[in-house]
């Protein structure tokens, strides 16, 4: 597809929605398209700050991305919002639910919406979802919220992509040695008992408070909050703590050194692509490689001995 | 990954609550590989125009039981129109009578789905109208 990518850019930032959403799909498009996309807005970005909220589905994470949107809204703020569900791995296709709850915000001008297909990827956000932080970032949202899809206990992408991460449980899922295994709990910058209304929630959070202060010091008085986001009850608090913990890993260094973090594994990503598409690509094509498999398939030499065997001849720094 | 996937919005426009029709077109959209952006119920013709928008959607459909489409159909046409973003294939179904489907089609509805028009008809015109766009 070949648009004007600048001119929907200078128009993205003007504030028309509908080449912000563009720029978006040019990004989810892929390969280079996204490539020519991504030129473009670079050097307007780095400017938003950016808060993911995950947890289990059903937790309540699109009626309270709803609840703090309205909350910095009303602190002036523009909030972009990427609500990010499951793609069938099966099919391809995929039911993107999350604006149910966010019906209110649709028609604010200052909010930006946009749902996405995991498309594959997993760890509970989309392929395409930092590209699409980095438009937002270049379109003037302050604040950019990303709410994985529900996960289950080993999807911590969000951690690699988000400035702060909101982690959001109910009650009644388990008892407190589901609270010290490994995975999403480590990833909290704090946490949040949603449906507080619900019995068991003080519990929750105690269990939560609990496994916090068996860890590393730093962590042991991360919050924990209670809210309860369809009452609108908690979110104003929990606001309130979002910033306080942007802002404490702000003047600790923290979060400059997650940035540098994300944006070196941004660009070893794309050395990465680029390295396999110089190099592994002429070599698949080649005859060597050919007559090395029948040989391997032969049980001739191992995967160790030939990969070295190509790496050695593989040409560096040739023209490619 | 370079894939261009067809994605549909599906709407419930006006005041009833009746969206299990709604529901199935969108699962089997889904099925057939189709990313389906689904907003709920009660939604008016300019929320559902601002969510096809900053969705990027090829097409809407609108599902509508209480008999207002005469009225919230070409409405959504309209809001498009006006946000130039007329290219968006707008699609219907529901409870919709007969002699009611010309005036739509001539407002600018692409096609109305019926009870019981088999969801691959759907799929097969979705894909004919979406699928070669770029």
């Amino acid at each position: 597809m070949n648009r004007d990518w600048g001119a929907l850019l200078t128009r993205a930032r003007a504030g028309d929605k509908r080449a912000v959403a563009r720029l978006i799909s040019g990004v989810e498009e892929g390969g280079g398209t996204a490539r020519t996309v991504l030129d473009q807005v670079w050097p307007q970005t780095g400017h938003a700050r950016v808060f993911g909220i995950t947890g289990p589905p059903g937790a309540g994470k699109s009626t309270l991305t709803d609840a703090l949107t309205k909350c910095w809204r009303q602190a002036g703020l523009r909030v972009g919002i990427l609500a990010v569900d499951p793609t069938s791995p099966f099919t391809g296709g995929a039911i993107l639910g999350d604006r149910v709850r966010m019906g209110d915000l649709t028609l604010d001008e200052g909010v930006f919406i946009r749902s996405m297909g995991t498309r594959g990827r997993l760890g509970g956000l989309s392929p395409a979802s930092s590209g699409a932080i980095h438009i937002l970032d270049a379109c003037g949202y302050d604040l950019i919220l990303v709410e994985t899809v529900g996960v289950g206990q080993s999807e911590v992408a969000v951690v690699e992509t988000a400035d702060v991460v909101l982690v959001l449980t109910v009650p009644g899922l388990g008892d407190d040695v589901q609270a010290i295994k490994a995975g999403i709990l480590e990833i909290g910058d704090l946490f949040a008992v949603n449906k507080a209304d619900r019995p068991g929630a003080d519990r929750t959070a105690n269990e939560l408070r609990t496994m916090l202060t068996l860890g590393e010091t730093e962590k042991r008085d991360l919050p924990v909050l209670l809210v309860s986001a369809a009452q609108n009850q908690g979110v104003a608090e929990l606001c309130q703590a979002m910033e306080q913990r942007f802002s404490q890993l702000e003047g600790s260094g923290e979060l400059a050194r997650r940035r540098e973090l994300r944006l070196r594994s941004e660009l070893l990503t794309q050395i990465r692509d680029g390295m396999e598409r110089r190099l592994l690509d002429p070599l698949l094509e080649g005859a060597d490689f050919q007559q090395a498999m029948e040989r391997f398939q032969a049980r001739q030499g191992s995967p160790y001995q030939w990969a070295e065997e190509f790496v050695r001849h593989i040409n560096m720094g040739g023209s490619g | 990954m370079s894939e261009k996937k067809i994605r549909v919005l599906i709407a419930k426009p006006g005041l009833d609550g009746h969206d299990r029709g709604a529901k199935v077109v969108a699962r089997a959209l889904r099925d057939a590989g189709f990313e389906v952006i689904y907003t709920g119920l009660r939604q008016t013709p300019e929320q559902i125009v601002a969510a096809a928008i900053a969705e990027d959607v090829d097409a809407v459909g609108l599902s509508l039981l209480s008999g207002a489409h005469n009225y919230l159909f070409p409405r959504v046409i309209e809001l498009l129109r006006e946000q130039g973003a007329d290219d968006i294939l707008v699609f219907g179904g529901g409870v919709i009578p007969e002699e009611d489907i010309p005036g739509l089609k001539k407002a600018g509805v692409a096609e109305i789905f019926t009870p019981g028009t088999p969801t691959s008809e759907t799929v097969k015109f979705l894909r004919e109208r979406c699928g070669d766009k770029q």
